[in-house]
């Protein structure tokens, strides 16, 4: 046997978003090294400039528009990967925006920080693109491990290192449970590249192997989405962790896995409806009517985010429930739904922020009349807040819309039963939201204090940008039809 | 007909010019109040006048089809476009519409309710303008869904923030019952678009072209495929209307909305419930419809009875009015589920009187309560010695509001219950006939109600609270803002034809088609 090692054909321009992405990550951690503190005030700028510049390369590959494979097909750059790419990025650009101030006038390390943020997006990029049970592996670790430290940045208050730690071990543990997983899968399919396993693995029969497989790969990514009964850490990790960080956790990461999900779903098990779409009813419907439920109860405005978002994350499982529909509308509307999810979630984090400069507390009494002092911030908390409930013109509806599709077209009674569950869900979830619409519309000022909100220029940006998003998107969701509209993942075989 | 020129931009302009002025009004700060209630009047006027002028050049004799169609691509990606397009259905309530909302600017002129901001509270109106003008003529299910839904929003502030004391709770109350209704209603027009085939190849039409699916009537639904969508429909739109036993979402909004919010409530919101059912879940489920007619003529006839009595139970005027208003859209449905060309005319010009004549009350009402500082029935009186005018102008609008021949109440009622004596073919007729005899009961517990509300409150003298106090009259903007409403109530009274002609050709046409679809 030839044991000569043959280096692989590397196609630069598909890696090139990571090429650049990695650059800056090596600039920022090159200019803190060399004089971390002469450099502190730029850091942010140079990591929002050089996320910007990773766009650059996504532009040209998608304007190229041929479906790349690198190293036998486990890498694959292709309008999925693509679009999915930009939209981590945007995220991060956006959470880079949303950190500046916090994390200047906080008492944190601040290069770090940036640093740990880009190894995060590194890891999100490349899951993009992973087809193959390694490559998304490595992702996986080289998204969370950075994700774990950011959790527990404010090191000084025990729930900040509460959120870390839970953070962590429950990764792990999923990160574990993951592994073992992926090797039946790698034992049943004999290799690691997912259109392989998807060849060995659809057959008339099911074995008991193949579903274990299947079942432990997916609760490895069920926690990193939050989907019931995985999702005790994100309540808790959310509310320690600094804000910005719990901004990015709950959608960057979130969509990460949904990443996987999808690819790991409609690729490597595409033949295994009958093991992954009862799987994933049962998640959905678990994860949304939970997380509603519990959100209703919560005072703390970034717990009810959290367990919104943990809601949200039932409706976008929806789809994988009726995954072997001949449609194939399942991953437009979940790539539909995780893009105007993080512009809406975003928005709502920036404004939380924003607010909590003054108020310094995160309760939703807190927000009473904000209308009256603050009637930009409260109007655009508005838009966020209703069109996360999907009401339309926000955005949000088009998002809920894109599932009801997806679930509708199956034509089963499995699939309309979860979109009445989902039209449920929809009303329950419409009374948090609007309870803090409530507050800051309905109800005075807590202790009458009228001073203004001050509101620095990133975070005004940010604001501004993901409302405008909000709205265009949900009047005109041609814009991101358009982009969604991959067929990619379909039938790889 | 497609239109060409400036008509093909009509209708936009109806439907975007309010939504226009909300937008500059949202630049301009709040501070000058005055600027902001000249953009809403000149706003909301304009899109009346564009309607008088569909109404001018509106070809009446064109056997009811759809004129000034607009068919542009809006949202490919699930096949859905912006089409709008007006027909004898539509023409009457988008009249309606573009008319009150003006009329609320120049009411609102004085009259900016509690905690004040004209700003925001124009802005919302505006924003539901938009919203209703969109409804009434979208031709895509999408599009008249995303129109449906925009009125939710400012809705719920309106009631909200310039409510009343229980205004939180009922403003909750309006958004979640509509939502949950408008979630069933998508998951229908869902399923309509996958299970609907084209008759001639027997594929899926995978359409939200409001147009074809009524063409083709529901073809290749399966029997309880079509009941389970209609159901989804009729929670969606009985919900809004609203049908008993959806409708106690109605009583505290209306108690608790400002005077403007609760006439733009019942003269325009509770029609978008109706219009839907006439528009979109009969002509597009004909067969379903059919089989649920005398289950929708029930709940009806039970909302008329059960209405009446909730009247006679109120202590306060406001929500008397409230419930009369079950009562009357009670006679709506029952026209509408007679399944008639008949009932359906009957149904849609009770549509527009009831908005004329009970949003006329509710105005009343409001003036009554800025004036008298209280609704409680029982400690009013005398309006008719204190402020005259506003005595009498109430005394019309109960008169109307209770069927009096001559006055536009009596066409919307009366028809309809004549409707039932004839109900379309394979309905049971000795059920309808009860629900006539049922209904014609009701129209003597109408007269009931609002002729003791009338003497309750008007005649005699007024109470001691008030007695030595001095009442203004109806003032200038209030004569402006009503006049048009009440010349409306007289005129379509005495000339019934002025809607008739023009609904005729269009609801033949939609009651030719469902009997076809239910004979063949």
């Amino acid at each position: 046997m030839d044991l000569e090692f043959v280096r692989p054909l590397l196609d630069w321009h598909a890696i090139a978003p990571e090429v650049v992405l990695t650059g800056v990550l090596l600039v920022v951690l090159t200019l803190d090294l060399v004089d971390g503190e002469r450099f502190r005030p730029l850091m942010p700028t140079i990591a929002g400039i050089g996320l910007l510049a990773t766009l650059i390369p996504l532009l040209t590959l998608a304007l190229d528009g041929t479906t790349r494979e690198l190293f036998g097909g486990a890498y694959v750059v292709d309008d999925f990967a693509l679009v999915l790419k930009a939209l981590f990025v945007i995220v991060g650009y956006v959470v880079v925006l949303l950190s500046v101030d916090y994390i200047r006038d906080g008492d944190y390390y601040e290069n770090e920080y940036y640093t740990l943020l880009l190894s995060s997006l590194l890891g999100m990029v490349i899951m993009g693109s992973s087809r193959d049970l390694v490559t998304m592996f490595i992702a996986l670790e080289l998204l969370s491990i950075p994700a774990y430290m950011l959790a527990a940045w404010r090191k000084g208050g025990w729930r900040s290192n509460e959120a870390g730690m839970k953070y962590y071990l429950m990764g792990v543990f999923a990160t574990a449970v993951m592994l073992y997983g992926m090797s039946f899968v790698f034992g049943v399919g004999g290799s690691t590249v997912f259109t392989d396993i998807a060849e060995a693995m659809s057959g008339p029969e099911t074995t008991a192997l193949i579903t274990v497989g299947i079942l432990f790969t997916i609760v490895g990514f069920a926690f990193k989405v939050s989907a019931v009964p995985f999702h005790t850490w994100a309540p808790d990790t959310y509310e320690g962790a600094p804000t910005p960080v719990t901004a990015f956790l709950s959608v960057g990461s979130k969509a990460a896995g949904f990443v996987a999900l999808l690819q790991l779903v409609f690729v490597a098990f595409a033949g295994r409806e009958d093991v992954i779409e009862p799987l994933f009813w049962i998640l959905s419907a678990v994860t949304m009517t939970v997380g509603n439920l519990i959100a209703l109860r919560q005072t703390n405005v970034v717990r009810m985010l959290a367990y919104s978002s943990v809601a949200q994350g039932g409706f976008m499982l929806a789809p994988f429930a009726v995954a072997g529909a001949p449609g194939q509308l399942a991953v437009e509307s979940v790539v539909i739904y995780l893009i105007i999810y993080a512009f809406m979630n975003l928005g709502a984090f920036a404004v939380v922020l924003a607010v909590a400069r003054k108020t310094r507390s995160g309760d939703i009494a807190s927000y009473g009349g904000l209308i009256n002092y603050a009637p930009g911030m409260a109007a655009a908390m508005t838009v966020f807040l209703f069109a996360l409930a999907g009401i339309p013109p926000l955005a949000g509806w088009f998002a809920k819309f894109a599932v009801f599709r997806a679930v509708i077209d199956a034509g089963t009674v499995a699939g309309y039963t979860l979109g009445v569950l989902i039209a449920v869900n929809s009303v329950i979830a419409l009374v948090y939201y609007a309870n803090v619409a409530k507050e800051m519309w309905f109800n005075p000022v807590p202790d009458g204090d009228e001073t203004p909100i001050p509101v620095t220029g990133s975070l005004g940006f940010a604001i501004g940008l993901t409302a405008l998003a909000t709205v265009v998107f949900g009047i005109v969701p041609g814009v991101i039809g358009h982009f969604s509209e991959i067929s990619v993942l379909a039938s790889p075989l | 007909m497609e239109a060409t020129g400036f008509d093909a931009w009509l209708l936009s302009l109806i439907v975007f010019l309010p939504a226009l002025g909300a937008l500059v009004m949202l630049v301009i700060p709040g501070r000058r109040e005055e600027v902001h209630k000249l953009i809403a009047l000149v706003a909301s006027a304009a899109a009346l006048g564009l309607t008088i002028y569909l109404l001018t050049i509106y070809d009446y004799d064109a056997g009811g089809g759809l004129q000034f169609v607009v068919d542009e691509s809006w949202i490919d990606v699930i096949n859905s476009r912006y089409i709008v397009g007006v027909d004898g259905l539509s023409l009457p309530l988008l009249a309606l519409s573009t008319a009150i909302i003006p009329l609320c600017v120049i009411y609102s002129w004085n009259h900016v309710p509690e905690p004040g901001n004209a700003k925001a509270f124009l802005v919302l109106m505006l924003i539901l303008s938009t919203g209703m003008n969109g409804t009434f003529m979208a031709q895509d299910l999408i599009l008249f869904f995303v129109f449906f839904e925009i009125v939710l929003l400012p809705m719920y502030f309106m009631i909200g923030v310039w409510g009343g004391e229980n205004s939180k709770y009922a403003s909750i109350k309006f958004f979640l019952f509509t939502l949950f209704g408008s979630a069933l209603m998508i998951l229908s027009f869902l399923a309509l678009f996958f299970l609907v085939e084209s008759p001639e190849t027997g594929e899926a039409l995978r359409t939200f072209d409001m147009r074809q699916l009524t063409d083709v009537a529901g073809a290749g639904l399966s029997r309880a495929a079509a009941l389970w969508i209609f159901a989804g429909m009729f929670i969606g739109f009985g919900i809004k209307v609203p049908i008993f036993p959806f409708h106690t979402w109605l009583p505290d909004a209306h108690t608790e909305a400002p005077t403007v919010g609760s006439v733009i409530l019942a003269a325009i919101l509770l029609k978008l419930g109706t219009y839907g059912f006439v528009r979109i879940a009969i002509p597009m489920l004909p067969e379903a419809a059919e089989e649920w007619a005398p289950w929708i003529g029930l709940l009806a006839v039970i909302g008329i009875i059960y209405g009446a009595l909730a009247c006679l139970a109120q202590t306060d005027m406001k929500r008397l009015i409230a419930f009369s208003s079950v009562a009357h859209m009670g006679f709506v449905m029952l026209g509408i589920a007679t399944l008639t060309s008949f009932g359906i005319n009957a149904a849609v010009f009770g549509m527009v009187a009831h908005g004329l004549i009970t949003g006329m009350l509710f105005f009343v009402a409001g003036s009554v309560k800025e004036r008298y500082h209280t609704l409680e029935i029982a400690q009013l009186g005398g309006i008719l010695k204190q402020a005259p005018r506003l005595g009498w102008i109430l005394g019309l609008a109960a008169m109307a509001s209770l069927g009096l021949p001559g006055l536009a109440g009596f066409w919307g009622e009366f028809p309809a219950i004549l409707a039932s004596y004839n109900p379309a073919e394979g309905l049971p007729v000795e059920t309808f006939r009860t629900y006539m005899v049922i209904a014609a009961i009701g129209t003597v517990f109408a007269a009931g109600y609002l002729l003791w509300l009338y003497q309750r409150t008007a005649f005699g003298e007024p109470t001691d609270r008030f007695a030595g106090e001095k009442i203004n009259d109806v003032v200038p903007t209030e004569w402006i803002a009503w006049t048009p409403m009440l010349i409306g109530i007289v005129a379509l009274g005495i000339y019934p034809n002025l809607i008739f002609k023009i609904t005729d050709d269009t609801v033949s046409s939609i009651a030719t088609e469902v009997a076809a679809a239910v004979g063949g």
